[in-house]
């Protein structure tokens, strides 16, 4: 089972450590974890998306709360929110493929942000399954270098909000 | 005002009566300042015992234990006695001093990351940066520590804020973190909840962890338990919440348990877990305490409920208020004759025992040593054969049972008795350890003669690491390796060294009188018990 965890943690060095180190030091699994400051710049959110099952979902967001960095941890499934993940992938190319590339960038809504006389830097914006399967059609060309900043979720947006 | 300073006045502001601690030179400023203070210092002399200590002072008190060590190996030293203090959920909080901050992450000379290396064993922890947070970081660590699941607290403290001024020192009087708000009253659907299937039961049971002593709720318990006739079960860390010999107590559970205790939490219809993690010493196969019952567990830790087992009813506070909430249902409960079948399997369960004549029994030496100490003394258990033989025959009256349950930290007995000893120096304290672990901590015997603390040891003698050799007997059929203790040195001419008394105790012949004599003034004695090597706790 996949779940995202939403905590926001007090913005102060160490607490990525700390928040990092309880998921090793019991076992869980981080798939995904994507840090970065909220509006209020004493406050940071980490978005972490982790797996398991019913009694080490709950476990995560109980030890979670335990921590005294963590000012608030929301929990949600995949398909009550909206995530997105951004990709930034540099390839090589030649006169062959160099329209079938185009074309692929095209039909997933990627774009090309800079490139040489054999090199496209390829940017992309979308849900991480999307993403998996954009790297996916690029197998037959020459992959260079892939960056991901991982999973950024939000629940969805509910009247009761 | 020095930082230094504003730490002393700090914990004088908390009421701390003694620090324990090892000094050196990035606890120096500290150590200069509270030369001129009220709060007394112990010189322990290896810092792991330094925590013991605290803890010992600190499970007697009910205050925070504290102590305060050096940068580097001083405070990598006193992890396995934070880590102790962690499993057990003492109160403590530890001072540790640090490298200038500018050099920190440089690896100078005795730097070490300590807020980086405790991590996983502390309820957290501060590295002071600017020497006017110090009155708060202070206030928050004492409170943190000693409220919701108690735990240790570490504040590094680096040279240059020890020695830096600060504007204004003012003590805070209260704590506002938005972070930390533990839940202390129960919630009242619960509590019904509770006390609805508390009527329904039958054969109901509490099993008592040391939670209950930590909430001081042992009194409100007892109350309740007698109120509705409700049998009584303890983890090791929960023996003390009821008298041994009380009528509705069934003993300790788990491996090392009893076996009329374990038959009753099986044989049960409902059961409240209390205060107790559900580890694996104390409830080996979690499924069956949820099978064919209605399970019911009480902690102040929310991550606690859940973890090792899925009660029926969670039920998330202090102990002490939620028994005050039971205590105000009005419950009608009936449950025929389950105390008296309990009672049937308490007669024909008994462990039997065979002992050597020719050595001291320590099962019996026990049951005398504990009838024959003061009512309301303390009776500290080390780690090894020793503390499960102090488990299964010390007998409880007023006093209390201290002992490393969670960590199974060897070498405990000695310090914490010491810090037990000054958190109350009316109570008679003894430690009973065995040869292994007497080892682990004998380097205090010179801690209890500089400050006068007067502690009885006992050292249950068999030269052998008996737990371990006794795992290696049933698992590698007797293939001993590397438990001979060989080579210990001669108690007797120890305790001369020390300028202790010493006595020592061969069979059980003459157990009546060297007990008395041991107990008899309030001194510090060392009593060696020669035990059979063969012997077993099972």
């Amino acid at each position: 089972m996949k779940r995202i965890y939403s905590v926001s943690v007090e913005n102060r060095s160490g607490v990525l450590c700390k928040v990092a180190g309880l998921f090793s030091r019991r076992c869980f699994n981080i798939d995904s974890l994507a840090v970065g400051e909220t509006d209020d710049p004493a406050v940071s959110c980490m978005t972490i998306v982790s797996s398991g099952d019913k009694r080490t979902i709950e476990q995560i967001e109980k030890q979670l709360n335990k921590k005294l960095d963590v000012i608030k941890v929301k929990t949600f499934d995949e398909a009550v929110s909206i995530s997105r993940e951004l990709l930034l992938m540099k390839v090589k190319y030649n006169r062959n493929n160099r329209r079938d590339i185009m074309e692929i960038c095209d039909i997933m809504n990627a774009r090309i942000v800079d490139m040489s006389k054999s090199m496209m830097l390829i940017q992309m914006c979308d849900t991480p399954d999307r993403i998996q399967l954009f790297i996916g059609m690029f197998k037959s060309v020459s992959i260079v270098e892939v960056a991901r900043t991982g999973t950024l979720a939000l629940q969805k947006c509910a009247e009761t909000d | 005002m020095t930082g230094a300073d504003a730490i002393v006045k700090c914990l004088e502001e908390e009421g701390v009566e003694y620090v324990f601690g090892y000094p050196g030179v990035a606890i120096c400023p500290f150590y200069n300042s509270i030369l001129d203070s009220p709060v007394r210092t112990i010189l322990i002399r290896t810092e792991q015992n330094a925590a013991h200590a605290a803890s010992g002072l600190a499970r007697v008190s009910g205050k925070v234990g504290v102590c305060a060590v050096t940068s580097g190996p001083g405070a990598t030293n006193v992890i396995t006695g934070i880590a102790t203090a962690f499993a057990d959920s003492i109160p403590l909080v530890c001072i540790t001093g640090q490298v200038n901050s500018e050099l920190i992450g440089s690896d100078v000379f005795q730097e070490a990351d300590i807020t980086g290396a405790v991590e996983s064993f502390v309820k957290y922890s501060y590295l002071v940066k600017n020497a006017n947070e110090i009155p708060r970081i202070f206030k928050e660590a004492f409170h943190i520590a000693n409220t919701g699941r108690r735990g240790p607290v570490l504040i590094d403290v680096p040279i240059d804020i020890q020695n830096a001024e600060l504007k204004k020192f003012v003590y805070p009087d209260s704590v506002s973190m938005r972070t930390y708000k533990p839940t202390v009253k129960g919630n009242m659907v619960q509590i019904k909840k509770v006390a609805a299937e508390l009527t329904k039961a039958r054969r109901p049971l509490i099993c008592a962890g040391g939670g209950v002593l930590l909430s001081g709720a042992e009194g409100l318990l007892r109350e309740f338990c007698e109120k509705y006739e409700i049998p009584v079960v303890s983890t090791m860390m929960g023996i003390g919440v009821m008298p041994t010999r009380h009528p509705l107590y069934f003993g300790m559970v788990g491996n090392n348990g009893k076996p009329c205790a374990n038959r009753a939490m099986n044989e049960s219809d409902l059961l409240i877990m209390v205060g107790a993690r559900v580890a694996d010493r104390a409830v080996n196969q979690p499924d069956l305490i949820t099978n064919n019952k209605v399970l019911i567990h009480i902690d102040v830790d929310p991550a606690e409920i859940g973890k090792n087992v899925g009660p029926t009813i969670p039920l998330v506070g202090d102990a002490r208020h939620i028994f005050e909430d039971l205590l105000r249902q009005e419950m009608d409960c009936e449950q025929g004759d389950w105390v008296s079948v309990l009672n049937d399997y308490k007669t024909t369960m008994a462990p039997r025992r065979n002992p050597n004549p020719a050595y001291v029994d320590p099962a019996r030496f026990i049951t005398m040593l504990s009838d024959k100490m003061q009512e309301d003394g303390v009776y500290v258990a080390d780690v090894g054969q020793n503390q499960i033989w102090s488990c299964g025959y010390h007998i409880v009256r007023k006093g209390r049972f201290l002992t490393s349950g969670g960590m199974g930290t060897m070498g405990y007995s000695i310090p914490a008795a010491m810090g037990a000893r000054l958190a109350d120096k009316d109570r008679q304290v003894i430690a009973v350890c065995g040869d292994g672990s007497f080892q682990m901590s004998m380097m205090e015997l010179a801690t209890m003669r500089q400050h006068d603390i007067r502690v009885k040891i006992v050292v249950l003698k068999n030269n052998y690491l008996g737990m371990v050799r006794e795992f290696q007997h049933y698992t590698y059929q007797d293939h001993y390796s590397v438990v001979d203790l060989s080579g210990s040195p001669d108690l007797e001419k120890l305790s001369g060294a020390y300028d202790l008394k010493f006595l020592r105790l061969e069979n059980m012949d003459q157990a009546d009188e060297v007990i008395d004599e041991f107990l008899e003034k309030d001194e510090s004695v060392l009593l060696e018990c020669i035990i059979d090597p063969m012997d077993l706790v099972k």
